[in-house]
């Protein structure tokens, strides 16, 4: 399944990811997609060995006396982390699960119009994440964007300008892309969808609703 | 002097604590860990007191995650590296953090030699590159990750030096999805 993925999250994202600099919305978007991929995995750890070359070399400052000890306290009030281990019947890989209470029978779609529905996640407010659910061969509206948008798929697939994107491939938009994705006519297509600002549509009828809908 | 060193291999410690719950080789871990943590996260932003709060709690977490500990996938300074990061998003951001799912075992319970070996080295390797990297450029990468250096601010101006590291994990995975099938 892996080795299907074209398109993956750029060198950049991961590592803003691994130093820890993402926004929350970002960082579920890096989490879901390594729970799918393995080459960006395999990325994100090289990554992580810069962290912890930095880590060996960042110098010492002295614990608290009593440190040790007090924390032999807090593992004996603490419980050993279970594995989170994939399951890949799910349509939504661990991450997302945690966000939406279950697997996509318990998102709660809200209609957008054109068939279109969408999910909005609850993370902080510097940057935005939702689920989009695209029926079976129907179109987002043509639109551009303000900041940074990836979508990544997790069911079906969804063709535009650019190219044709399968489960797990992310799109990244920028300032510079206009673009209508419009979902495989036999599957329909849901995708997550993160931004750090919001789009900009080019009809008139999505940009009147765009204040309500949050996107 | 203590950086010119090539650093210990800790993987065996790990190793003591989850076979035996050895508190000695816990406390070496600690002696060691600890302070390197502690330091890392005030030059994060920490004040000392949420530093050495912090840093108590991440080396307790050492102790409950130690049998998810991979020694050929990551040494153990870079294993406490995400462990110390994913403590200091929920102390100083207050953000939730979500982890990717881990990854399926392999059938073998004990990881190959040769690998923790070749895991250890090819770290070290890239130790010494970094450090031997011109002072701007480590700087930048020190930035982005003791700092807060934005997605954008990132851009690809760090240029890491991975070299080999990245095929070795990637074998590694390889080797780990292989043995599930
Ligand atoms: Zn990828
Ligand atoms: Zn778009």
């Amino acid at each position: 399944m892996t080795e299907l993925i074209k398109h993956h999250l750029t060198d950049t994202l991961l590592t803003a990811y691994t130093a820890g600099n993402l926004p929350e919305a970002f960082n579920l978007m890096v989490a879901t997609h390594l729970s799918l991929c393995d080459t960006c995995r395999a990325q994100a750890e090289a990554l992580e060995a810069v962290g912890g070359c930095l880590l060996a070399e960042c110098g010492t400052e002295a614990m608290a006396a009593d440190a040790l000890e007090a924390t032999f306290a807090r593992i004996s009030t603490g419980t050993a982390v279970p594995a989170r281990r994939r399951d890949s019947c799910s349509v939504l890989p661990q991450p997302l699960r945690d966000y939406v209470g279950g697997d996509v029978s318990t998102i709660r779609w809200k209609p957008v119009g054109m068939g279109v529905r969408q999910a909005i996640l609850p993370t902080s407010n510097a940057a935005s994440a939702r689920l989009l659910f695209i029926p079976a061969g129907a179109a987002v509206p043509d639109h551009g964007h303000r900041g940074v948008e990836l979508t990544m798929v997790l069911q079906g697939a969804f063709s535009d300008e650019m190219d044709r994107f399968a489960r797990g491939d992310v799109e990244v938009a920028d300032e510079e892309l206009e673009h209508m994705p419009v979902a495989d006519p036999g599957e329909d297509c849901i995708c997550l969808a993160v931004t750090d600002a919001p789009l900009r549509f080019n009809s008139w009828i999505p940009r009147l609703v765009q204040p309500f809908l949050r996107i | 002097q203590d950086g010119a060193r090539a650093e210990n291999d800790w993987s065996g410690h790990l190793a003591r604590i989850v076979e035996a719950q050895d508190r000695a080789a816990f406390a070496e871990l600690f002696a060691h860990f600890a302070p390197r943590v502690k330091s890392f996260l005030m030059r994060s932003g920490a004040t000392p007191t949420l530093a050495e709060d912090c840093a108590q709690e991440v080396m307790a977490t050492v102790w409950n995650k130690s049998h998810l500990y991979d020694p050929t996938r990551a040494t153990v300074s870079t294993w406490i590296f995400t462990i110390a990061r994913n403590r200091r998003i929920d102390a100083l951001r207050k953000d939730r953090r979500p982890e990717p799912e881990d990854l399926p075992w392999g059938p073998e319970p004990e990881p190959a030699a040769a690998d923790v070996m070749a895991m250890q080295q090819e770290t070290e390797m890239l130790r010494v590159a970094i450090r031997a990297l011109p002072d701007a450029q480590r700087e930048l990468i020190e930035q982005a990750y003791f700092g807060d250096l934005s997605h954008r601010e990132i851009a690809a101006r760090t240029g890491l030096p991975l070299g080999t590291i990245k095929s070795r994990i990637r074998l590694a995975l390889d080797r780990l999805r292989h043995a599930m099938k």
